[in-house]
């Protein structure tokens, strides 16, 4: 029933989901001037610093008005960034929102014959855990949920897609799963490495893997490229200890026991000082790292900004 | 001066052996902070060195003999017998290693899952170049061209009671695996000395008790084995065994590959018994 054909004119119509927040800005700077794109943002939020050119619907992902944005048929492509991850919300409302929404969008992309689909999970889903090898592939089960509960929601979207991956076969699907994005953005990471003092952990010192924002924006560019479909992992320029990290940007740190630490975390994220589940302090404990050799192979993609550039990012101003 | 400046490198070091120089020499991947992707840094290495030389010297008086079958580049496994209830076996095969040879080498030894769960140990060790025991990261290694460490007796080795000293305890068969699938030469290693260095009776009851693999105590203060008996480690490297075949095989198949590194080890094992006249000299 659908019409199934996309329009031949150029360019082609790429609608970008999450496009209001840091990243989903970023990734819209990144793509906005290339000519063969025309970009449709699609998020809740108002789109702060709007291109003139650029179409925003500040609509829900699950509302009519979002299907109506791929009924015309003439979409090339879905960047799916509108993940949420407010450690505040209701599981409910979150459940609602990140499954539910993804699900929805899956639905019209296969309805309206989208032929290129990108969902930016993350390197996360894999779970930090003291058995790790220090590198997995994309065939490594995606055990995170076992023990982070807020970390479900994303398994089990990556999960969707991946399902989705196998069902449409005439669309391309791209999963990225890229590590920790620092930058201006305002994520787990990136907002952990602004604290000042940092708490870490007395006697771990786990290596951890980053990648600069615009990288990771790079990486879905590529993942645009026709004929790339599959699950790849994202990596940026390189591994180093949690510690020489902090050390790179100067931060006073903290050295907290483990098992003080996991009382404290709690009781501050119960008085709503911390935005951290106490489930996440493992993410400072243990080595969760990827092999990002497919998508170097695969996609061509190579991370640009260096370890030093990418650590620094996090203390950057935002320009919008 | 004080025993932080000798760790640092105020002089080459105790035993006269120049770490910092062996150190350098060491081939090592790393980034721009000075790290290679498993956590290593030669710096902490350097440090840790220095006293486990002075282990490996004075210590232990430990002695090496076939020092000329330890390839001097390339992938490598050493396969070993393990004993003593505590990992010194492993370190000293890494400081023969890296002291013995003309070109020093890194052997990376795979610890226990229940390692990065430890405080402090858990990132020390992965600065000295030790890695988590899975099979992805050996292969990783293997195929990065170098040398790792495997006990394929495992806990059953370290933890077997005082009696059964010098009896090889069953082999695992991932080593083989990995060695076939990676093309790896196996260099068969005889440890002699550190079966002696606790002799320890396991207390099965206790060990259930606590639910773990074993409860060995020993007959002096503090009766559980942490200070090993100052035994001398006499150590013997085989000539390399090369092996062909599916990786994938039947574990019969690979049983019988196993076996044959099995005896090696055994017969140099009874080899350095008959040479040696003494447990602690």
């Amino acid at each position: 029933m659908s019409s199934g054909e996309p329009t031949a004119a150029e360019p082609r119509k790429v609608v970008i989901t999450g496009i209001a927040g840091r990243l989903g800005r970023v990734v819209a700077r990144r793509l906005h001037h290339d000519p063969r794109f025309r970009l449709v943002g699609l998020d809740r939020r108002p789109f702060v610093g709007k291109p003139k050119d650029l179409d925003h619907y500040q609509v829900d992902l699950r509302s009519k008005k979002a299907r109506d944005i791929f009924r015309a048929g003439d979409v090339a492509a879905l960047i799916h960034l509108g993940v949420m991850h407010d450690p505040r919300a209701t599981p409910a409302e979150l459940y609602s929102w990140n499954v539910g929404g993804t699900s929805r969008l899956l639905e019209y992309a296969q309805a309206y014959g989208v032929p290129k689909v990108v969902l930016l999970s993350s390197a996360n889903v894999y779970g930090p855990r003291p058995d790790n090898p220090q590198f997995q592939t994309e065939e490594a089960p995606m055990l995170a949920s076992q023990r982070f509960p807020h970390i479900r929601d994303l398994v089990e979207i990556d999960h969707l897609a991946s399902t989705f991956f196998w069902k449409a076969r005439a669309i391309e699907t791209v999963i990225l799963r890229p590590v920790h994005i620092l930058g201006t953005v305002h994520n787990a990471p990136s907002n952990y490495l602004r604290l000042d003092p940092i708490p870490t952990l007395l006697g771990f010192d786990p290596m951890v893997q980053v990648i600069h924002e615009q990288d990771v924006a790079q990486a879905i560019a590529a993942a645009l490229a026709p004929g790339a479909r599959g699950i790849y992992n994202i990596v940026g320029p390189g591994e180093v200890p949690l510690s020489v990290l902090l050390a790179e940007l100067g931060r006073r740190v903290i050295r907290i026991p483990h098992p003080l630490a996991r009382g404290l975390w709690s009781a501050a994220f119960r008085l709503g000082l911390s935005g951290y589940p106490v489930a996440e302090l493992d993410f400072i404990r243990y080595v969760c790292m990827v092999d990002g050799s497919r998508a170097e192979h695969e996609l061509g993609f190579r991370a640009r900004h260096s370890l030093r550039e990418t650590i620094r990012a996090v203390d950057e101003p935002a320009d919008i | 001066m004080g025993v932080a400046d000798w760790l640092r490198g105020g002089r080459s070091s105790a035993s006269g052996d120049d770490i910092e120089g062996r150190s350098r020499a060491l081939v090592v991947r790393q980034n721009e902070y000075g790290y290679d992707a498993f956590g290593l840094s030669r710096d902490h290495l350097r440090t840790a060195a220095r006293l486990a030389s002075w282990l490996y010297r004075y210590y232990f008086r430990a002695e090496a003999h076939g020092i000329e079958n330890i390839p001097a580049s390339g992938r490598v496994l050493f396969i070993s017998n393990h004993s003593g209830q505590l990992p010194y076996d492993g370190l000293v095969i890494g400081m023969s290693v890296f002291l013995e040879p003309p070109q020093p080498r890194l052997v990376r030894s795979m610890v226990e899952h229940f390692v990065p769960t430890v405080p402090f140990v858990s990132y020390l060790l992965s600065r000295w170049g030790q890695i988590t025991g899975t099979p992805e990261n050996c292969r990783r290694l293997l195929n990065d061209d170098e040398a790792i460490l495997v006990f394929p007796e495992g806990a059953r080795g370290i933890s077997k009671p005082f009696s059964k000293r010098y009896q090889l305890a069953d082999f695992g068969l991932g080593f083989m695996r990995l060695a076939l699938e990676t093309g790896t030469p196996i260099v068969p290693v005889a440890v002699i000395g550190a079966e002696e260095q606790a002799p320890a009776i396991n207390l099965r009851s206790i060990a259930k008790l606590l639910g773990s693999p074993s409860f060995p105590i020993v007959p002096y203060p503090p009766f559980v084995p942490l200070v090993p008996l100052p035994v001398k480690y006499r150590l013997y490297f085989g000539e390399p065994m090369t092996f062909t075949g599916d990786a994938d095989d039947d574990d019969e198949v690979l049983d019988e590959k196993a076996r044959a590194v099995k005896h090696r080890i055994q017969s140099m094992i009874h080899l350095g018994l008959r040479e040696r006249k003494h447990v602690f000299w």
